[in-house]
This record gives structure tokens, sequence and C-alpha cells, in this order.
């Protein structure tokens, strides 16, 4: 500590003022243009012509048909991701075993595959010229531009996300406090669950929010295996982009103000849920 | 020797062990394992010349050039500018900064469909920012570069941010009590530290970038040869009928980002390994 007495002038540590100005300046004009100026631009082209042609278009039977396919395909892929996220992280944190690394890489795969070869994937698999193309026909059962097909789609491309978020935080927790409680003679489930499970909740929470996100907001994989149906496998990304190129930008520019008012919540929670985690 | 019985394999005290595994295992396998080994499957299907053929197609050369081209240059300009935003975070104080730090995730959490239509808007030659310049941006490799730009910054700033926090002051007091200025303590004191986060970010922002579709189909025009990235080969392939013609595609897309993300853990190992000395 005799250093801090030589070093009385803290000029020293820091740059000149000049240089902390342009630097703020910098970061902050980069961000406007990049952020924030696209924020604001949906929301004003949202409202240019009008309140009525803004609620016209998110209230058309078609933006609904796509709000209400969005939702359950998001119902569908988050928990399933979420229970599997649990599993793949009380699996790779609480034991050893031969083969650990792995197993963390091809969960974590999915983010390392473009959207929309993780679409076409699933065509090779149940399109008609497919693996179980010819059987899936036989039996009348419909996957690829069908539900099944957008929420298999869904899954895959948001996959990591609820392990990715479990993974660090149980490793860093360790297993003694799931030790002293199996020993005290509690079950299995009941470690898990009055143990394990309050001490992850944050990080599961986290997880969950960009899960939905981005379950909400895929595109490139979802476009590959909806086949574009209007008002039947179009979700609500895909129903912008119709409505882009059919040149109703207005139109467009509503439904993409909801669901950047769905980011922006985002945001906000995820917000909440980091300073509640720092305070727990 | 006593003949005291020890078991044979460790206990494991911690229960689940089998049903966690065998149901991660039997998840991936179906969800991700077999779905892309169907790409390598159906690749079988084509002869050696075949898929040379496709792949080295002029109109397929021309997008790899201009998906890793654009990627690259976005991954570097977020480098640079990633690193200044997580630098000013950290180290200055200025008004709404906590919610400033908030909007950087905001690609994370925008659709990329939306993030490609207000972007697209906003650089056309007609738009708020278009319209200032002589040149066409979007609808111009310019405009990939903008759209893989927003998709890619927060990696770098999120991989950077820690890192810069976790650096002591006293290195820093070290340095200049040894008569260091500022930019030598910069230069061979602070940036030697975060070069490896840097390189993360940007592996994983230029890898994001590869792959992107939704919010640069609206600004790239689409042209081919001039403004058609990989990804959209593949989509057209398909929308054809093409199968092989796709896979084949997707093998090189594949084969790249599994190069990159061996490239980005074999970058975080080095640095793992830089600490623990």
């Amino acid at each position: 500590m005799e250093y801090s007495i030589a070093l009385s002038k803290p000029a020293a540590l820091q740059e000149p003022r000049i240089i902390r100005y342009l630097l703020t300046f910098i970061a902050l004009a980069f961000l406007a243009f990049f952020i924030v100026l696209p924020l604001v631009s949906i929301f004003i082209t949202a409202f240019q012509k009008g309140a009525e042609v803004y609620f016209a278009a998110i209230t058309h039977p078609d933006a609904l048909a796509a709000i209400k396919l969005t939702l359950i395909v998001v119902a569908i892929a988050v928990p399933l991701n979420a229970i599997f996220g649990v599993m793949a992280a009380w699996v790779l944190t609480k034991f050893n075993f031969k083969g650990k690394n792995l197993l963390l890489t091809i969960v974590d795969l999915p983010f390392a595959v473009s959207p929309v070869i993780a679409g076409l994937v699933f065509i090779l698999l149940f399109g008609s010229q497919g693996l179980f193309g010819d059987w899936l026909f036989a039996h009348n059962i419909k996957i690829v531009f069908a539900l099944p097909g957008i929420v298999l789609a869904t899954i895959f491309v948001t996959l990591p996300f609820v392990a990715r978020e479990l993974i660090p935080l149980m490793q860093a927790q360790g297993t003694s406090e799931e030790e002293a409680s199996i020993s005290l003679g509690a079950s299995g489930f009941k470690t898990f669950w009055y143990v394990t499970l309050p001490n992850i909740k944050w990080g599961l929470f986290y997880g969950l929010i960009l899960c939905n996100a981005r379950a909400i907001g895929e595109f490139g994989a979802v476009s590959v295996v909806s086949g574009h149906i209007r008002g039947m496998t179009n979700t609500m990304p895909l129903h912008i982009e119709i409505l882009y190129n059919e040149y109703q930008f207005s139109a467009a520019f509503a439904v993409a103000s909801l669901m950047s008012v769905m980011a922006i919540l985002t945001l906000v929670i995820k917000d909440i849920i980091a300073w509640k985690s720092k305070s727990v | 020797m006593n003949n005291v019985s020890l078991p044979k394999k460790s206990r494991r005290i911690i229960p689940g062990f089998h049903l966690s595994l065998g149901y991660t295992m039997l998840y991936v396998s179906l969800l991700v394992l077999l779905p892309l080994s169907m790409i390598f499957i159906h690749t079988m299907s084509l002869s050696w010349t075949e898929f040379i053929t496709i792949i080295t197609d002029p109109r397929a050369v021309a997008s790899y050039k201009i998906s890793f081209g654009t990627a690259l240059v976005a991954g570097i300009i977020n480098a640079i500018f990633g690193t200044i935003i997580a630098w000013v975070l950290v180290r200055y104080p200025f008004p709404f900064k906590r919610m400033i730090d908030g909007l950087v995730d905001l690609p994370f959490a925008l659709p990329t469909a939306v993030a490609g239509i207000a972007l697209t808007s906003l650089y056309a030659p007609n738009g708020w920012i278009g319209q200032f310049f002589e040149f066409k941006i979007a609808f111009s490799p310019l405009g990939i570069i903008i759209a893989l730009t927003f998709i890619g910054l927060p990696f770098v700033v999120r991989t950077v941010q820690p890192v810069l926090q976790n650096i002591s002051a006293e290195v820093e007091e070290a340095s200049a009590s040894l008569g260091a200025n500022r930019l030598q303590t910069f230069r061979k004191i602070i940036l030697p530290e975060l070069t490896p986060a840097i390189l993360t970010g940007f592996s994983l922002a230029f890898a994001r970038a590869l792959g992107e579709y939704g919010s640069v189909v609206f600004i790239a025009g689409n042209m081919p040869m001039k403004t058609e990235i990989t990804p959209l080969i593949i989509m057209t392939k398909l929308e054809q009928y093409d199968y092989a013609g796709a896979t084949a595609i997707a093998v090189v897309m594949l084969v790249t980002s599994f190069v990159l993300l061996f490239m980005i853990n074999f970058i975080q190992w080095l640095t793992n390994r830089r600490f623990i000395h």
C-alpha cells in the first residue's frame, strides 16, 4: 500500500479529459446510430399513417393468427428447453464422466449453425423427399409446412439458452449443499426442489427470458419450414416480412412495433433479474 | 494385503445421474445430432465432382466472398467500437448510464426481421440517414455490414466488459509509478489483458454474422453476384426443391462454423491457462 502514497495524483491513472470526452462521445454516438435510432424509427413509422391504420394492422385476422401461432410455438418450445436446460446443467455440473466436454460442445452446437441450415435439416428429415417423407405422407401426418415443423425449428435454435445460463452458475455453486441435504436423508427430488432450485432461480429466469425472446423472434429457421401459408403457418416475423414485401410499410412497422415492445420488456425484466440476483 | 472391500466404483452421492444423462443424450440426439447428420447423409448422395461443381459455382463463390467479407468487416467494426463502448461503460460516468448499458443487449432481444426492416428504412436512399449520402447504403454490401454490425455488437461489449471490470487498479498504479504514460500503460498492460476477450467477442460476432439471414435479406437487395449472401443461396435452392444443392452449400457453411467454434474454444482455453498460471 506504499504505492498509493507515492501516487497521490490520480491523473496518472486517468486519461486526459479531452480523451475521456472523445471516447464517451464516440461510444454514445455509435449506440445512438445503431441502437436508438432504429428503435425510434420503428415506432414513428408505425404511427405515420395514424392510429387507425395502426390498430387495423394489428387486429387484422392474419396478424391475429400470426400472434396466436407465435404464442403457441413459444408455449411449447420454451418449457421443453427449460426442462432440458435444467437436466443438462444437472448432469454436466454435478457429475464427472467421460465425454463431458463433448456433450457440452453438442449442447452449444445450435449456436454455431446458421438458422437457415437449422430449418433445412428438418426439411431433409420430414419433407416430401426427406428421410421420413414417404412414411409421413402414407400416414397423412404433416410436420414441415405445419405447426410441428415450426416448433422443432424453434426448439433447435433456442436449445442452448437455458443450459448455457445454468451451467456456469451451477458449476460455481458446487455440490456441497446437495451432498449435505442427501446425507441428512432428503430424497433426490426434495434436494432438487428445496436446495438446488432456489439457488438457480434467477439464472433459470434469465435463461428463460433469453430463450423466450429468441423463440418469439426467430425468422430464418422458421421461414424455411413454415411454407408461408397466410393465416395458417405465418409467425409474427414472417407476417412482418409479407407486409413489408407488399409495400404495406405502416402495417409492417405496426406489427414490428408490437415485437419491439416485447423486446424492450425483455430488456427491462432482464435488468430486474440481474439486479435481484446480485442483491440475493 | 488386508481384505477391506473397497467399493469398485466411486459411489455417487448425488442421485439422478443416469436419468439426467439419459434424458440429455436423448434430447440432443433427437433434436440436434440426428437432424444435423441429415446434412452429411444427404451430401453422400452426390458424387464428389457434383459436390465440387455445386460449391464452386460462380454464384456460390461470390456469395462466400460477400458473406465472409461483410462478416469480417462487421466483426472488426464491433471489435473496435465494442471495446470503446465497454471501456466507457466501465470507466466513465455519464447520465442515464444504466439505461444505455441495458440498451446494448437490444440486438439480442429484437427479432432480426424487425431490425432488418428498421435498418433498411433508415439507410434506404430516401431514408432518414440514407438521404444524406450520394451513394447507396441499403441494397449494397455497406448495408449488409450495417445489419451485421447491429446483430454482433452485444457479443464484443458483453465479453470485454467483465474482463475490464476485473483488471485491478494496482497494476495500472504500478505501471504509472514506474514512469509509464497513459498510452504506454494501455498498450503494454491493459490491452494484452483485454485481447483474449476482444478476440472471443469478435469470433462470436463473426460466427453469428456468417449465418445471419433475417436482418440481412431486407437490407441487402439480394442481387446475385453482388449482394447475395450464402444463407440466401441455400434458401433459393430449397424453394426450387434443389435439396442436394442446398445441402452441399450447407456443408460448406457448417464446416466453416465448426472450425470457428473450435477456434473460439481454443482461445478460451488459452485464456483460462493464462489465468491459472
